[in-house]
């Protein structure tokens, strides 16, 4: 299809999602962006009270959402909250809401969940906007060719105010996947197989369009776990052109466009896709033929490896920095250089997290608890009480329970602990969130990162799995 | 203790050595320390790298001894989360100035907010200014922020690269909301024109109000 304007260079999906939100620039080339969605969770007392200090109203009520999620307990929903300070930032969130006037879910609405799952799941986030939260993981929204991104608590009060930001414009880079992963490979291995390649600093101060027939190929979910961990590259943006599969799942949501709107915003959205010829500022390419399952041994994301393989030597790596951080990781994870990934035993095991706790991320884990037993305590937090409602009419709940896993409600949970979800000193946890720092899920705890599928295994084992077994 | 970020100028201050790459925002501040409100006399300064081990001394604030102004430390300094506590810590602890090879892009967004100043410098120019500081602890580092410098005992003056805006900020030592304000009907306009133009700019309000 030629661009609307025949004239007109080519543009990035970054760029025209960007454009049509600069409202001025100034001489430095800043630019002050208008923010169509703005996200927020407890962590935002801080903003309010520079909101407060100053008495500034919020400039656009409508739109704000505040929800309840990274201090939600997910035991014992409803009776009062032991601790009095995750008490008193639950409280906060819901006198805040009162007092400026936003909307709000709190711990009982049936909408509750994780931000990064609530927003997709009500339509509230759609193709074609900017969204902003102060959490990292917000460029999850970018799956939906959403311009979205992670501030602090600063820009959340500056949104709160004005509803804009001022920004520098970062470069545009495209990561093309290319291969088609083999039976039980998912985004999760993907992205993690990516982030080994590039490093954690190789996306800073770069949006990532991800590309390609892999991620075309993708679900929604797996397209929102791409998306969800560009972060830990250092990429602030993630995203994704919206295609069929996009507004398939957009179309019918509660906050989405309807009837001969809708049709408006589908031909709007189209058009939105990288144009043929537009120039990135770097081309990556990531092939994922014949990957394994992939898995963290470090504590930064990008210390990942295929489950087949070995814990690295840190002598053998290629500069002196990443083998400083390669020794000091495998000291806190208390592992051996050459150690073989498979057949390492785990304590813990969490699935839950914005990154891995869709529906289709339970169904994956529920295939591999089928008739099984959990071998070491497992915590599973859906990433929404809407995908918990879901799970529970497809007797996945059952499952789970039955073969011993603990099903909770809706939160952040584990993946920061915050709420008291907490991995002890030592333990070893299977995870399927995204941050395996260290202290990151309790202090001294020692995080892996994986699939559900990879999780799911880990529980039923005790310990990393084979990747025969997670693609049964 | 909620002060507004005072206005960086120069700044002549010891330094400490931190030399590890990827401390992320979690080692900075654990998550378990969010919750606290920052108006405590000495605000987020106890969480500073809480539960970090073998700490040189002066990059956790000791009882008695003053913190280090400056930290010295490895590339990707604050990765990881977006939380704004990791700034109110290093700040609340008397750090006016990081320097590193690179930083996580929030982090580097909440400090300019905050008064914290990023100083990014090639991998060998950090280094250089480690080796300076190990050899005499006691030594003062100078940055100037209008002039872009940095300087240290033996070792010539350095230029560093920062974003206008964000030096703007922080030689002002203010956040930039009551600048924008001063566009509130600009911005009004822009949106109005956006949300005709694409009418579902604007969820519709009962159905956010409430569960259906
Ligand atoms: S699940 Fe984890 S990463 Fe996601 S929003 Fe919550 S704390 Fe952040």
């Amino acid at each position: 299809m030629p661009p609307e304007d025949a004239t007109a260079p080519p543009r990035t999906l970054f760029e025209k999602v960007w454009e049509r939100h600069v409202v001025a620039r100034d001489a430095a080339g800043n630019e002050l962006l208008f923010i169509d969605r703005h996200l927020a969770h407890e962590g935002s007392f801080h903003a309010f009270a520079k909101l407060a200090e100053r008495d500034l109203p919020v400039a656009r009520p409508d739109l704000t959402l505040l929800i309840a999620d990274h201090y939600a307990p997910t035991r014992g929903r409803g009776a009062p909250i032991a601790d009095p300070e995750v008490a008193r930032v639950i409280d906060q969130l819901g006198e805040n809401a009162a007092r400026f006037g936003l909307s709000l879910i709190g711990l009982s609405d049936p909408r509750q969940g994780i931000v990064h799952v609530v927003g997709p799941e009500l339509g509230f986030t759609l193709p074609g906007l900017t969204v902003v939260c102060g959490d990292s993981h917000t460029s999850t929204h970018g799956a939906f060719g959403a311009v979205a991104f992670g501030i602090g608590a600063s820009e959340v009060a500056h949104v709160l105010a004005t509803q804009t930001l001022w920004q520098r414009r970062p470069l545009a880079k495209r990561v093309r996947f290319s291969g088609r992963p083999d039976a039980g490979v998912g985004a999760k291995d993907l992205v993690l197989a990516m982030i080994a390649q590039i490093g954690a600093d190789g996306g800073t101060g770069a949006a990532l369009e991800y590309a390609g027939p892999t991620v075309e190929a993708l679900s929604m979910a797996g397209r929102m776990t791409l998306c969800n961990l560009a972060i830990e590259c250092g990429a602030r943006f993630g995203l994704i052109a919206p295609d069929r599969t996009t507004f398939d799942w957009v179309a019918g949501r509660p906050l989405a466009p309807e009837g001969a709107m809708l049709e408006r915003a589908l031909a709007d959205w189209r058009a939105l896709a990288s144009d043929p010829g537009a120039a990135f500022a770097e081309e990556i390419a990531v092939s994922v033929e014949g990957l394994a399952p992939m898995v963290t041994w470090g504590t930064s994301p990008e210390q990942a490896a295929p489950v087949t393989g070995r814990v690295p030597d840190p002598a053998e790596l290629p500069t002196a920095a990443k083998r400083d951080a390669a020794a000091q990781a495998l000291a806190y994870m208390d592992l051996a250089p050459g150690q073989p990934l498979e057949g390492l035993a785990m304590d813990r095991v969490f699935i839950g997290s914005c990154t891995n706790a869709r529906l289709e991320d339970l169904r994956e884990a529920a295939e591999v608890f089928r008739g099984r037993t959990a071998q070491v305590p497992t915590l599973i937090s859906p990433g929404s009480s809407a995908v918990k409602r879901a799970a529970e009419a497809e007797g996945l709940d059952r499952v789970f329970r039955t073969a011993g896993v603990e099903w909770a409600e809706s939160g952040c949970s584990m993946c920061v602990g915050m709420n008291g979800d907490l991995v002890p000193p030592g333990a070893r946890c299977a995870s399927t969130a995204n941050r395996n720092f260290p202290g990151r899920q309790g202090p001294g705890s020692r995080t892996h990162l994986m699939s559900p599928r990879m999780a799911a295994l880990a529980a039923v084992t005790g310990a990393l799995g084979r990747p025969e077994e997670s693609a049964r | 203790m909620t002060v507004g970020p005072q206005p960086f100028a120069a700044l002549e201050a010891p330094a400490c050595v931190l030399d590890r790459a990827n401390l992320d925002t979690d080692q900075i501040v654990p998550a378990r320390f969010l919750r606290k409100p920052r108006s405590a006399p000495d605000g987020y300064a106890p969480f500073l790298f809480r539960d970090l081990e073998g700490l040189p001394p002066g990059a956790r604030p000791a009882e008695g001894a003053p913190a280090a102004r400056i930290l010295l430390t490895g590339p990707n300094f604050g990765c990881g989360s977006s939380r704004e506590g990791a700034v109110y810590a290093l700040v609340d602890a008397g750090v006016r100035a990081v320097v590193a090879e690179s930083f996580g892009d929030i982090f580097r967004a909440n400090a300019a907010r905050n008064g914290l100043l990023c100083v990014r410098l090639s991998a060998a120019q950090v280094a250089a200014l480690m080796r300076s500081v190990t050899a005499s602890p006691q030594a003062r580092l100078r940055i100037d922020l209008p002039e872009q410098t940095v300087a240290a005992p033996g070792v010539a003056p350095m230029r560093f690269e920062i974003e206008s805006f964000s030096k703007q900020l922080l030689v002002a030592g203010q956040d930039e909301i009551g600048f924008t304000l001063a566009r509130a009907a600009e911005i009004a306009a822009f949106a109005a024109q956006a949300e005709a133009e694409r009418p579902w700019l604007v969820p519709p309000p009962e159905r956010l109000r409430t569960a259906p």
